[in-house]
């Protein structure tokens, strides 16, 4: 197997070189200030020491880490702590990243920082391998996502290929008493009835003329929708769909998303 | 830059990275450099009077000083690689060790940071007591030589016994285990000659005190500064200190790649 063109086998060092990980749990030294902590991924990557200080500044600048750098990384918050981490997984401009579970315990808004961050790198040309177990996240941030299931792939695809694959989604009407939901369900034989025979499932696509012949219909036949609401299938309905012979809670799988494999 | 360039280029950088966390957690470090020194005063002030008077006819306190200044430098220096075995245990469980093992950095400077910034706060502890033990009124017949022999049998030993708190640091399962198992090396000196000659102690315990590591090194060192045949004790020491010193770097080194490929796996 080769990564970056280095062979995984005969010249792991060169791996290493090109090659960046951010993990799970923090990886970044709390004795130390942030700048520090760039300083020393700068050494090590044996930058020059010039180069190596434009780019700790550069770094700080753009992680917003600027006002936080003489602070030791013990007193950092989660999503500075994160910020710092992938800041530090960068020193050495690495050609594929590893980033294994970003996001997992940020607030909101350090999720976004953090999602606006990793679109810029996949956009600067450099190729992210990202597992996380949140859907939207996947499907957001993804070119190709490969669905892991008790550490097999279960599916590969992009984004919209997954969704393609388990069919269109539907529109939910609700009606305000039985006697229109009876005749509605004489008028749209395909709908599935929820538990609450108030409430219809039509499966439909998203395309505005169908939708617009279904409410002409409805309204033709004099039946009046009290809400309604549209359902477009999401990764956690591929999840399931693809997992489906697993027990919930009993499998150990873990969804993960591939954001354009490696070449291997 | 060539492989034997970013070993020496990357184990200064975790040099550096070592001495910063001994000045940021400088707790251990007092604590670690402070033992030998309220070792020395109990035994120079409570002691000493009593077991002065043991070495000999018109002896006393002052002559204990005398005697007992070597086994305290050894004991100055077992307690300094406690605090190596808990910091490298510590480096272990933090997650910075994970990117190094993702990194290419040269393999064994994480260990060479540790060893070189322990050596450094030995010697430097090795100092301090000097200093102090001059100060009550230690008094030395060594020459300007004597006293580097001395310093470079002290620093020998450190060597060997940094490496093995790294072992031990490796291998103990927690930071609580790696502060506990080098503890022995602080008891070591005290069966040996470091405080009373051994000729005084009971059969067995004796011949325990007599051949043990620490004996020829507190002896040498006696001998080098406070006058006295160093003979044989030297090339004891020597060969003492090289073997630990290498067999526990052999260790340290195993246990580390072992880490390191399990981490990988």
């Amino acid at each position: 197997m080769h990564v970056g063109g280095h062979d995984v086998r005969t010249d792991p060092d060169g791996v290493r070189a090109v090659i960046g990980v951010t993990g799970q749990f923090s990886a970044v030294d709390n004795l130390l200030t942030g700048e520090e902590n760039l300083r020393l991924m700068a050494d090590l990557r044996h930058l020059p020491r010039p180069a190596g200080q434009r780019r700790v500044a550069e770094l700080l600048e753009r992680f917003e880490l600027a006002d936080a750098a003489s602070r030791l990384a013990s007193t950092y918050s989660g999503g500075m702590r994160r910020r710092l981490d992938l800041a530090m997984t960068l020193v050495g401009e690495p050609k594929v990243i590893f980033l294994d579970e970003p996001t997992t315990g940020l607030d909101p808004p350090s999720r976004l920082v953090m999602w606006e961050i990793i679109g810029q790198l996949a956009a600067s040309g450099v190729t992210i391998l990202l597992t996380t177990q949140y859907l939207d996240e996947a499907d957001r941030l993804a070119d190709q996502i490969a669905v892991l299931d008790q550490g097999r792939i279960a599916a590969q695809g992009t984004p919209a290929e997954l969704k393609a694959r388990i069919g269109g989604g539907h529109v939910q009407l609700r009606f305000a008493d039985l006697d229109q939901a009876a005749s509605a369900r004489t008028l749209l034989p395909h709908a599935q009835v929820d538990d609450d025979d108030l409430v219809l499932r039509v499966p439909a696509d998203h395309r505005v003329d169908s939708l617009r012949r279904l409410l002409y219909d409805l309204h033709e036949a004099h039946i009046a929708v009290e809400d309604l609401s549209m359902h477009t299938p999401d990764l956690d309905d591929v999840f399931l769909a693809v997992t489906a012979h697993h027990v919930p809670g009993q499998a150990g799988g873990d969804p993960a998303d591939q954001k354009e494999p490696a070449p291997s | 830059m060539s492989t034997l360039a970013h070993t020496v280029s990357d184990s200064k950088v975790m040099l550096r990275r070592n001495l910063t966390h001994q000045l940021r957690y400088p707790s251990v470090t007092i604590m670690l450099v402070g033992l030998p020194i309220v070792f020395l005063l109990v035994f120079v002030y409570v002691f000493g009077g009593q077991l002065g008077a043991g070495l000999g006819p018109h002896q006393g306190r002052h002559a204990y000083l005398d005697y007992v200044v070597p086994g305290l430098l050894l004991i100055t220096v077992a307690s300094v690689v406690q605090g190596t075995a808990i910091m490298v245990a510590t480096d272990m469980t933090a997650g910075i060790i994970d990117r190094f093992r993702t990194m290419a950095i040269a393999r064994a400077s994480v260990l060479t940071g540790h060893v070189l910034a322990s050596l450094l706060q030995t010697l430097a502890a090795i100092g301090v007591l000097i200093g102090v033990a001059l100060g009550l009124g230690f008094t030395s017949s060594a020459g300007p030589l004597a006293w580097l022999g001395a310093i470079g049998i002290l620093t020998l030993s450190a060597i060997a016994l940094i490496w093995l708190a790294v072992a031990l640091g490796l291998s103990a399962k927690s930071v609580e285990t790696a502060s506990n198992t080098p503890m022995f090396l602080i008891l070591l000196p005290f069966l040996g000659s470091g405080f009373v000659p051994t000729a005084t102690m009971p059969e067995g315990l004796r011949q325990f005190a007599q051949y043990q590591p620490f004996t020829p090194v507190t002896d040498t060192v006696r001998a080098l500064l406070t006058g006295g045949a160093v003979g044989d004790h030297a090339i004891v020491a020597i060969a003492w200190s090289c073997g630990i010193a290498l067999g526990s770097y052999l260790w340290a080194i195993r246990l580390y790649n072992r880490r390191r490929a399990a981490t990988l796996n």
